[in-house]
């Protein structure tokens, strides 16, 4: 196995890492928005909550859920651990002036993807606290449609999260880091794999620009919307 | 044209350095290291010890000068060498900040001269090609792609300057080791030794102390030589492959 774990320490293999793992984020962001557009259907919260219960409850996607929280964590521990080795790098002193220029790339999201990573990972745990921790702990009321069988109402839950302001904000802000980070993170993650060619990386920088607007702005619009309807 | 140089000063790896002023009467066709000497002469008639910086060819093909200036190494201009840049592209009255390329793996020697031996260790680690004595082969007699030849020469044209460290604000190393991997394996002459230049070359830069790539492309940006990191997605899929599916251990 030594060379196995060599590779995976060395400078090209935790890119490896960093990058599987961020691809994998991106598709899990996807169907999480597809899941959570549901909410702005109006029919009191029947679609969304029925979609809640079939995803806790489905085993293969509690196993993948798994993963993700895996791969997340992996993520953000080796992004942490490779900002600090970076900083190292530079030694002791630091340039008076610094002047960072980039290619095809914002200088600014590229250089500080941690400081926005850890931004998104607080994020992150606040959000799971509010809902997925809330779920779980069964501290979620139940409603029924139509004389069917009890379903959590996380539709309501959402609902007054979301009469708060404040959280309004801090979700729409949230949004924006994570679209900054994937501004520069969704074509990096196809370099870091070698996945570089004529043909297809402006392809990939001009899809990675699309998803780091659409998708965010998608999460976004959800507690503006709640915010406007019921306040 | 008047100039406020604050110049880095450093009298050895262990020394702790700081900013110098100078100001200084500028001409603006001279070169940046023709001002640069013009300020040492300045500093030798008044029995001072003159600023250490590297030079030779001045003709921006040996890699040997260096300057990080107002944060850009090799100066404002792109595609340049300092050696390269003329005064007239800074204006009267100016300050300019001249500080050496900072990076752990390049300790400062003195002054502006930083050490970039290793660089010269990961060259020895494997960018290299093993040919038999005896003799000469015909050139022309090994079938060349035409599109191949041009990549490889483009990032043949690497200086090794360490401009992309300087840059980096990880201060990796990655364009440099990458133009070195690509330039050889492209051709069939490298192709032979192209996994194990990969992998040990990889192994040198992450021994040297680099920091690591999180493709923010300052690099390219700040290369005299426009090397693009292309390179690097290059080298990553060549030490991925030689890693993960190659023989070697
Ligand atoms: C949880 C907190 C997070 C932290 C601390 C974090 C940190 C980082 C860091 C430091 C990098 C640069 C890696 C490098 O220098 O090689 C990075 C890259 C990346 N991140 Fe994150 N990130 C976080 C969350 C996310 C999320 C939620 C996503 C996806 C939605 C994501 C997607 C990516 C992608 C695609 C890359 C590019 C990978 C590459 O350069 O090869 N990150 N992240
Ligand atoms: S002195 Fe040779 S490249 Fe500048």
């Amino acid at each position: 196995m030594g060379w196995f774990s060599r590779f995976l320490t060395s400078s090209i293999g935790q890119k490896l890492i960093m990058s599987l793992t961020g691809l994998f984020l991106i598709l899990f962001l996807m169907v999480h928005l597809a899941g959570n557009l549901q909410l702005l259907a109006d029919d009191g919260g029947h679609s969304f909550n029925v979609y809640a219960d079939f995803m806790a409850h489905n085993g293969l996607i509690q196993f993948v859920s798994k993963g993700n929280f895996f791969f997340i964590v992996l993520h953000a521990v080796l992004g942490i651990s490779l900002w600090l080795r970076n900083r190292a790098a530079r030694g002791g002193q630091k340039y008076a002036v610094t002047n960072v220029r980039a290619v095809n790339t914002h200088p600014g999201f590229a250089k500080n993807m941690a400081v926005l990573g850890v931004i998104v990972f607080v994020f992150i745990l606040i959000h799971l606290y509010q809902f997925w921790l809330q779920m779980k702990l069964d501290n979620v009321a139940l409603v029924s449609y139509e004389g069917g069988a009890e379903l959590s109402d996380l539709y309501e839950k959402v609902k007054i999260a979301f009469l708060n302001p404040m959280f309004v904000i801090f979700y729409v802000v949230s949004m924006a880091v994570i679209a900054f980070h994937l501004w520069h993170g969704f074509q990096s993650a196809f370099q870091s794999l070698g996945l570089n060619h004529k043909k297809y990386t402006p392809i990939i920088q001009f899809l990675g620009k699309v998803y780091a607007i659409l998708v965010p702005l998608g999460f976004a619009i959800i507690p503006i919307i709640f915010y406007l309807k019921n306040s | 044209m008047k100039l406020r140089l604050k110049v880095w000063r450093q009298k050895s790896a262990n020394d702790k350095g700081y900013f110098e002023d100078h100001t200084l009467e500028a001409n603006e066709h001279m070169s940046f290291l023709e001002m640069m000497d013009v300020m040492n002469e300045e500093l030798i008639q008044q029995k001072k010890e003159p600023v250490a910086f590297e030079h030779d060819c001045r003709e921006g093909i040996c890699g040997a000068c260096s300057l990080v200036i107002n944060g850009q190494p090799h100066g404002p201009m792109q595609g340049t060498t300092t050696c390269q840049l003329h005064m007239r592209h800074f204006n009267d009255g100016d300050t300019i900040h001249i500080e050496p390329y900072r990076a752990n793996a390049f300790p400062v020697i003195k002054d502006l001269v930083v050490d970039r031996s290793s660089f010269d260790r990961i060259i020895q680690a494997g960018g290299y090609i093993s040919v038999s004595t005896g003799q000469a082969e015909d050139g022309n007699a090994i079938p060349i792609n035409r599109n191949d030849s041009s990549l490889a020469f483009d990032a043949a044209t690497c200086i090794g300057c360490a401009a992309c460290v300087a840059a980096c604000p990880n201060a990796s190393a990655m364009l440099f080791t990458s133009a070195k991997v690509s330039h050889l394996a492209l051709l069939p002459q490298g192709k032979v030794e192209a996994s194990r230049r990969a992998l040990k070359m990889v192994n040198q830069m992450d021994e040297e102390g680099f920091g690591r790539c999180s493709n923010i492309t300052a690099c390219e940006a700040e290369c005299p030589k426009g090397i693009s990191i292309d390179n690097i997605a290059r080298m990553n899929r060549e030490y991925l492959s030689a890693s993960l599916v190659g023989e070697e251990k």
